[in-house]
């Protein structure tokens, strides 16, 4: 088994110029749906062509894929689903326990997560909560398909219609006949003993909630007639793993439709219902819970600045910070679908009154798109506060904590921990004088045993030190002029807007984001046995101009996204991150 | 209270009148010695858990004395009022074996689950408190409760495997809502009424156990594995139902607060950290006191800690590693000013047992409680020269008050003397290196 290096090589250089030179056939492939495929250049929203479908699977490696998991829902597409299910109107304040990160990603875990007693009696709390309101006298008509024949007892029929379809929905397939019947007798006994239909419905809904068909999502596994002795994801799993990676979201009706009539299983079909998925304005959803989740925003839940430092940075902030960094995210990627490289030295952004007072600007109500001059250090996503604040100490910036934070999350490059056994005190030596962050981490540097990795993140870091621990510009510390030289792998720059352009040309910063997609999609961790197809997807995002929508079109459409495969041993890495 | 005695009182109860407990004690509820309920059953001995980051400075923490009436060196002054409720353990070792040392993880895991774990997502055994709430937690309506101070919702010590955490309160408000809000069964409720609702709730998880047996049958070993667990769970929401349907026994010290102040502001600075503890520690031991749990785990601050010390720059464990150490003190002053005010809060939490009046003594006696850490001297991770502190006399079967140095032994001496007091037969604890059969000696009766 060939091991992805999880140490900061250029790994995706090095697969970069196998995509170049090796693969000229998926290469070719890619350039040619370049040229006429409409995700290339806005959200597609048009019928795949024959020629684009013909293409489309060209050239991609006979690997990859995913075991059949079984993931626990999070809280966000929870949320989402029973809006969907139920309509915007519902209260919907739940919060269940974080996932746990793992490989960079916190979706990578909800695959292996278990559900503690504790857990459990937090679903429980919850799906009465929902169901208390489904039932509701104020909603029950808009939700109802029908209404029984009296309201103080059972009605068989009526129970079978809405059982039926919010169950399709919540369990992403047909309720079987068993699960169907036992169901609405549950209604029925419960309408019986309460003397009222509605308050029966809730108790059978309150159970479907917390069944584990519902709260996980479990995919099964079938015989892929197209390549006998593999395994392909059945329909409804294929359409389940397809709306929570686009919409982080349970399929919608349509998609179960598609899943029904067997046309997910044909590539025309298929691509139809994911170009229809892409062009929804729910991906929005769906991508803002991806780059939440690949920045790490869940940090931020418990993140804080110290209040006599910073007085002025609150909670708010890091709220505002956090959706920020999306607004652009989002406006960039889906919106105006630009190249993704872009986004780290765009000068365009949005910006909240909050936010407002700490980039030095007019206050304006409500979010506001605004354009940083030329001659501003401001551009692209590491000059934002959410990137400055985020990686710093409660009252001083860190140069180590950045550059850590830009090769783990930016460029998929794992740094090793420090070792146990060292003395980092000189660090904050009383008898220099180190009026400057350079001046403090230079000592990391000339220890031998904190060198080799402080080189890996100090350089990229000591150039955003022009921000304080806040984000806030500065060009002084303590009475001396700020030097913000720096370099990443051999791109020397002496500015933040020279860090935002090396760090824009370096490959890995697209193959990172390839990467967490297509870990992100299926729901684990790339194996070190797909170092081919992730190969193949890097030339095809770079042959469609990095576009976001593109990408996510090749990696949906791809055979390895519902290859079933079967579980690997755990892998051997340097480090978990 | 001169006119009521036993007979009268549970007469009043059975014939379904309302019986208002407005008590100071119901001695009469009691056996003679006070050490027991009158209908024979023992008071109930609890399990608990509370943790600091970063652990200490030897030079002003460990006592020179060992033994009764041990000196309180400086940054363990504060602990004066509690000295004879609790025991320190000083110079114990947490042995990581053949793995690294994963610094701020290996010394606590081991710790809490006599194993050291092999890489930084590895909890290697379930956890003392899960193992021990497996035995003891069964009956009450959470087999266990969990909370930080930290203000963040992944900050635990309290897992059943790697994948599982038992996630933590981190929210005053969400933790008072969660035990005294709407669903709460006051055992002290002047009618006791069975709730329709909960009876067919009670009724409905059968079919979602039946669904939970199906999909178990699809699936393969590890995730049937979870989906056990699952199982598991819903078998707990069952008994909690059931216990619902039946009226709870009056308990005396049961008196919950009928609101609390909102949350404290989020944050990380000392203070906040130090008020979520304490109206986590008052909800908590109140939680105790009505029986709702009988495993519980509090954490003050995370192993390492990122609580903030307002005006300076660094957070908790940063200081540990880039402060220089004071030639004069012979220590960090600001990490240990850290060290000083978990200490202060470890008062708090002790103190708070002390308020409940249960028997003829109060709550402290009937618990057992374990404090640890997640290394020795923090600012160059040392996993020896470890300290821990326990609470309580375990229904008289600990004494307290005691220095003890541990001379190098493991850590996990004392969670196994934790395991024999609360009944785990087991013959030993612990893994490899950290495996013990020898129990604290010296604190138990």
């Amino acid at each position: 088994m060939s091991v992805r290096p999880s140490v900061p090589v250029p790994s995706s250089r090095k697969r970069l110029r196998a995509a170049l030179h090796g693969s000229a056939i998926g290469l070719v492939a890619a350039l040619a749906l370049s040229a006429c495929d409409p995700a290339g250049d806005t959200a597609s929203q048009t019928p795949a062509s024959a020629t684009d479908l013909a293409s489309i699977r060209a050239g991609e490696p006979q690997e990859g894929g995913a075991p059949a998991t079984l993931r626990l829902v999070t809280t966000d597409q929870y949320v989402h689903t029973l809006s969907y299910v139920f309509g915007p109107s519902l209260d919907l304040s739940v919060s269940f326990p974080p996932l746990q990160r793992e490989k960079g990603l916190l979706a990578n875990s909800a695959a292996t997560a278990g559900v503690t007693a504790s857990q459990l009696e937090q679903f429980q709390r919850a799906a009465a909560g929902v169901a208390a309101q489904v039932v509701d006298p104020s909603r029950r008509h808009f939700i109802f398909p029908c209404e029984p024949k009296a309201e103080d007892a059972a009605d068989a029929e009526c129970a079978s219609a809405f059982i039926s379809k919010v169950g399709r929905l919540l369990y992403r397939r047909p309720l079987t006949e068993g699960e169907l019947q036992a169901w609405i007798a549950a209604a029925g006994e419960s309408a019986d003993k309460l003397k009222d239909f509605y308050s029966g419905i809730a108790v059978a809904l309150e159970g479907m909630l917390i069944s584990p068909d519902v709260l996980f999502i479990a995919e099964t596994a079938e015989p892929d007639p197209e390549h006998p002795g593999q395994e392909r994801l059945d329909s409804y799993s294929l359409a389940s793993r397809l709306s929570y990676f686009l919409w982080n979201a349970s399929p919608d009706d349509e998609l179960l439709q598609a899943a029904e009539g067997g046309k997910l299983q044909t590539l025309e079909g298929l691509a139809a219902e994911v170009d229809r998925m892409l062009a929804s304005p729910r991906l929005e959803d769906g991508m803002r819970a991806f780059f939440d989740d690949m920045f790490a925003f869940a940090e931020f839940d418990s993140l804080a600045k110290d209040p006599e430092i910073y007085p002025f940075f609150t909670g708010v902030t890091l709220a505002d910070a956090r959706e920020q960094t999306l607004r652009t995210v989002i406006d960039h990627l889906i919106t105006r679908n630009q190249d993704y490289r872009d986004l780290y030295t765009t000068r365009e952004t949005f910006i909240s009154p909050t936010l407002a007072a700490l980039y030095k600007l007019p206050a304006k109500p409500g979010w506001t798109p605004y354009e940083f001059p030329e001659d501003s250090q401001r551009l692209g996503l590491l000059t934002q506060i959410s990137f400055l604040a985020g990686h710093s100490h409660p009252g001083r910036s860190s140069p180590t904590a950045r550059g850590k934070a830009l090769r783990e999350i930016l460029l998929c490059q794992p740094v090793p921990a420090p070792p146990p056994n060292v003395d980092f005190s000189a660090v904050e030596n009383p008898d220099a004088s180190y009026p400057t962050q350079r001046d403090r981490v230079a000592v990391h540097l000339k220890n031998p045993s904190c060198a080799g990795c402080h080189k890996i993140t100090d350089p990229m870091g000591l150039a955003l030190e022009n921000f304080d621990g806040a984000g806030r510009f500065r060009t002084s510390e303590n009475g001396t002029l700020i030097d913000t030289s720096g370099s990443l792998d051999g791109i020397k720059f002496d500015s933040p807007a020279g860090l935002a352009v090396a760090l824009h040309d370096n490959p890995a910063l697209p193959s990172c984001l390839v990467q967490r997609l297509y870990s992100y999609g299926l729901g684990a961790p790339a194996s070190g046995d797909d170092f081919e197809l992730l190969d193949y997807f890097d030339a095809r995002f770079q042959a469609i101009g990095y576009k976001l929508p593109g990408i996510l079109r090749t990696i949906v459409l791809s055979e390895a996204f519902s290859r079933v495969e079967e579980p690997k041993a755990p892998q051997q890495t340097a480090q978990a991150d | 209270m001169n006119g009521l005695n036993r007979r009268r009182v549970l007469r009043g109860m059975l014939n379904g009148t309302a019986v208002t407990v407005g008590l100071p004690l119901l001695n009469c509820f009691l056996d003679g010695n006070g050490t027991a309920l009158a209908s024979g059953r023992p008071m109930p001995v609890r399990f608990g858990t509370w943790f600091w980051g970063l652990g200490m400075a030897q030079s002003v923490f460990v006592p020179k004395k060992t033994g009764a009436d041990y000196d309180l060196p400086e940054e363990i002054a504060a602990l004066a009022p509690i000295q004879q409720h609790i025991n320190l353990l000083t110079n114990s070792v947490a042995h990581r074996d053949t793995y690294q040392n994963l610094c701020h993880y290996t010394g606590w895991v081991i710790n809490r689950t006599g194993a050291a774990p092999k890489d930084g997502g590895n909890i290697p055994n379930e956890t003392i408190d899960v193992t021990i709430a497996n035995q003891i937690g069964r009956t009450t309506r959470f087999k266990s409760l969990t909370a930080t101070a930290t203000g963040d919702a992944k900050v635990t010590n309290s897992y059943e495997n790697s994948n599982t955490p038992n996630p933590p309160e981190w929210s005053p408000m969400h933790f008072y809502t969660r035990l005294f809000g709407p669903d709460f069964p006051d055992p002290n409720a002047k009618n006791f009424v069975k709730d329709p609702q909960v009876m067919v709730r009670h009724s409905v998880l059968s079919g979602v156990m039946d669904e939970t047996k199906g999909l178990m049958q699809k699936v393969g070993y590890e995730d049937r594995q979870r989906l056990d667990q699952y199982f598991t769970g819903l078998r707990h929401l069952e008994q909690q139902f059931e216990q619902r349907l039946k009226k709870p026994e009056p308990i005396a010290a049961c008196q919950p607060p009928g609101s609390i102040p909102g949350d404290p502001a989020m944050g990380k600075d000392e203070e906040l950290v130090a008020e979520r503890h304490r109206l986590m520690t008052d909800l908590m031991v109140m939680a105790i006191a009505c029986d709702q749990t009988r495993v519980f785990n509090v954490g003050y601050s995370e192993a390492r800690s990122a609580t903030i010390r307002r005006g300076y720059e660094k957070p908790h464990h940063t200081t540990t590693h880039e402060e220089p150490v004071d030639q004069k003190l012979g220590y960090q002053p600001t990490a240990s000013w850290f060290t000083r005010r978990a200490m202060e809060s470890w008062v708090y939490f002790v103190e708070a047992f002390t308020k409940i009046p249960e028997g003829d003594g109060t709550l402290l006696d009937n618990v057992f409680i374990y404090a640890t850490t997640d290394h020795g001297y923090a600012r160059v991770h040392s996993l020896d020269g470890m300290p821990m502190f326990t609470a309580g006399r375990a229904g008289g079967r600990v004494k307290t008050g005691l220095h003890i140095d541990m001379k190098g032994s493991p850590g996990t001496r004392l969670g196994y003397t934790a395991l024999r007091l609360m009944g785990v037969d087991t013959p030993s604890w612990g893994t490899n290196s950290n495996n013990t059969s020898s129990e604290v000696g010296e604190i138990l009766v």
